[in-house]
């Protein structure tokens, strides 16, 4: 279990990161929120002791993170970095071997790895010959080839195509499944709805919210309700327990506060005209961090 | 430990397979190897360059006989020949290229020679310097005997006088032994200047690439920086190790392959025999702290740039340093006891360069090697110490660099707050 508690990171005036507790458990995938600037890079330097924490612990397995633990933790930078004159070989030879692996199952995983991505001939390329997309596969790989039991993945899906993104989430699922602790941080929600249990929307490096996904689904409250008619929507804007209003060409979205709005809101729309669709909706993640973080902003 | 010969070796062997390093160490060793062809490529090309053949007219008729006489035009390489005939013939002669020149000697009022010279061409270094050494040589020994004097006499007055020089502290170096170490000193001054100017770049360098390509990151949370860091710097060292093995190596056996005696007059010259031994010890170890002091500091700066087009601008105070440091040092080896050399071999950016030199040319005490030696040793510890904190926060710290300023930065950021 990685476990954080009342950690701040302040750069001489400039607070990074604010009194942040989590708690992180094994198998489990943990989905870092946040808009720009908002902490997440300076927190994961912070887990693997690049930065010092001004105050506040940071422990795994019950003991503080050091270089002796590095060969069990796997790090995948928001700045992709690998040498661009050395070929994927050389490259993935040298880091496995400061993850403390032998040439030898180096090598043996790699070419699993390749494989698994579908690019076995680009073991003896140079990374500078590569594509966007190709180079961040190596460099997944260069996280994960020592198996680690920690695994920090720096927005791992930004500048990948929809096939090559399934792949490295299939792979980051496997991982999981094997043991492995995953935390990853992406602004894309989709990709966090679907894969974590566990979430923190981290805004100006406090935690805004912080839970599991259901339970913070839950406790929103707010639903969506989209209606569809030939007439004119636009008296539901003031309506008690609306939230917010958008209209659409055909239409509009609403948010709204409970169910027992939307029971109103059905009745009141007898007899306006014909109703094409009325339907209620959880509310997604990306509304949640809309409401959220965007609520600070205003 | 494991990581860290991991780092040395992926330095070093990324560094002696890449091209630039075996081309630049091959263009080296030709031009050391075509240095000590030198004398032999020389005398190649100047096989044709014969004796010059000048005529002689001489009106006494007496100097002509005393040309042809080894003492005074030998070793000039002229051959002199008499002419019978008119001036103007003679003078057609030397326009037809028959001849190199044409030499008329007179007698002047004093009854001694004196000589005008025709030739094609005039140039300033040409023969007439011989001519005009062989004219006052035939002077001499006109004038000479004109007087009376003979010849024995003569050179009696012309031999050189003699000066015995003995110091009577004994403590201090002779003239003789000073000869001999200068060689070494400064042979050992240039070597730290080129190392330090050389592989101090190539170590910040190194490390602003991996910065700019952001695999810095990735390798730190590998390994502790300053691990990372002192691995570099031995890397390099290797480097360095292997292309002076090459170079001196190579050069070595050129100069031995090419001439047996030139070989042993070349060391001779340079000092590099029969030397204390102790003194090679010392050239050592104060090329490796030498080393080591500027080497940190090249990778104390290195870990400040995002662009490895800035590296220069960053590194130009320690070669400012090293500069001045080689300056003092090749100023000092005329004028070793002054007192601004004793203060400078006090000096960490200096102390390796120059207290070498106060060793190599001087007797002093042990005591002042060792102070010497203990203030570069605690100079680099402190300058580790104040490295590795900048390397730590240097490394993550991208943007507009290319200033000293960032030095405050980066330690800020390996600052807990």
């Amino acid at each position: 279990m990685l476990k954080l508690s009342n950690v701040t990171k302040r750069f001489g005036e400039h607070t990074a990161v604010n009194n942040l507790s989590l708690e992180i458990p094994e198998s489990e995938m943990f989905g870092f929120l946040g808009g720009n600037g908002a902490g997440k890079t300076t927190t994961f330097r912070m887990i693997l002791g690049l930065l010092d924490k001004t105050s506040g612990d940071i422990t795994w397995q019950d003991k503080p993170i050091s270089y002796n633990e590095s060969h069990l933790i796997g790090y995948l930078p928001e700045e992709r970095g690998l040498y661009p004159k050395l070929t994927v070989k050389e490259q993935i030879i040298y880091l496995g071997r400061l993850r403390g692996m032998k040439k030898q199952d180096i090598l043996q995983k790699l070419d699993e790895w390749l494989e698994r991505f579908k690019v076995p001939e680009y073991l003896d390329k140079k990374v500078q010959e590569l594509s966007k997309g190709n180079q961040q596969k190596i460099q997944f790989i260069s996280a994960v080839i020592h198996e680690p039991k920690l695994l920090i993945l720096d927005e791992p899906f930004s500048g990948l195509d929809p096939v090559n993104v399934e792949m490295l989430k299939g792979a980051v699922k496997d991982l999981k499944n094997q043991g492995t602790s995953i935390v990853f941080s992406s602004h894309q929600m989709e990709h966090v709805e679907e894969m974590c249990q566990h979430i923190c929307i981290l805004q100006k490096g406090a935690p805004v919210v912080h839970g599991s996904l259901r339970e913070i689904k839950r406790s929103f409250g707010k639903k969506n309700l989209n209606i569809r008619g030939d007439f004119s929507m636009e008296f539901l804007k003031d309506y008690r327990g609306v939230a917010s209003y958008k209209e659409l060409p055909d239409g509009c979205a609403l948010q709204i506060e409970d169910e027992k709005t939307a029971q109103d809101i059905f009745s009141s729309l007898h007899g306006k005209g014909f109703v094409r669709k009325f339907e209620i909706e959880e509310p997604s993640l990306n509304d949640i961090f809309i409401a959220k973080v965007g609520a600070s902003y205003e | 430990m494991n990581k860290f010969w991991t780092i040395v070796g992926h330095t070093y062997f990324s560094r002696v397979k890449a091209k630039s390093f075996i081309i630049t160490t091959a263009i080296t060793l030709a031009i050391i190897i075509g240095l000590a062809n030198l004398p032999s490529i020389l005398e190649m090309f100047s096989s044709d360059d014969e004796s010059e053949h000048v005529l002689v007219m001489d009106e006494s008729e007496i100097y002509s006989s005393y040309l042809q006489e080894d003492e005074i035009s030998g070793g000039a390489g002229i051959t002199f020949e008499n002419f019978e005939g008119t001036e103007e013939s003679a003078k057609q002669e030397v326009i037809d290229e028959k001849y190199d020149g044409l030499l008329i000697i007179t007698t002047d009022e004093n009854n001694l020679p004196e000589g005008s010279y025709y030739a094609n061409r005039i140039s300033e270094m040409g023969e007439q310097v011989e001519i005009e050494q062989v004219l006052q040589q035939l002077k001499t020994v006109v004038g000479t005997q004109e007087t009376g004097i003979d010849q024995e006499t003569l050179a009696t007055i012309y031999a050189p006088v003699t000066l015995d020089t003995e110091q009577l502290d004994d403590s201090a170096r002779t003239a003789e032994e000073m000869n001999q170490s200068r060689g070494l000193v400064y042979v050992m001054l240039f070597v730290l200047y080129m190392t330090v100017l050389v592989y101090g770049q190539m170590i910040a360098t190194d490390v602003a690439t991996e910065k700019s390509s952001r695999v810095m990151e990735l390798l730190i949370s590998s390994a502790p920086p300053i691990t990372h860091m002192f691995a570099k710097i031995i890397g390099i060292a290797f480097l360095g190790l292997t292309q002076v093995i090459i170079l001196l190596g190579g050069g070595y056996f050129a100069i031995q392959a090419n001439q047996d005696t030139m070989a042993g007059e070349f060391f001779e010259v340079m000092g590099l025999t029969n030397n204390d031994p102790v003194i090679y010890i010392y050239a050592v170890v104060f090329f490796l702290l030498g080393y080591f002091l500027y080497a940190t500091l090249a990778a104390m700066l290195g870990s400040l740039v995002s662009r490895i087009e800035d590296v220069n601008q960053l590194i130009m105070p320690m070669v400012m340093l090293i500069v001045i440091a080689f300056i003092l040092a090749a100023t000092g080896l005329s004028v070793p006891e002054s007192t601004m050399i004793t203060v400078t071999s006090y000096i960490p950016f200096f102390a390796p360069m120059i207290m070498f030199l106060r060793i190599g040319m001087l007797n002093i005490p042990i005591w002042e090697i060792a102070l010497s030696i203990s203030i570069l040793v605690l100079t680099i510890a402190a300058f580790a110490a104040l490295a590795a904190r900048v390397y730590k926060g240097g490394v993550l710290m991208y943007g507009k660099s290319g200033s000293l300023k960032d030095l405050k930065r980066a330690i800020n950021l390996s600052k807990k707050e």
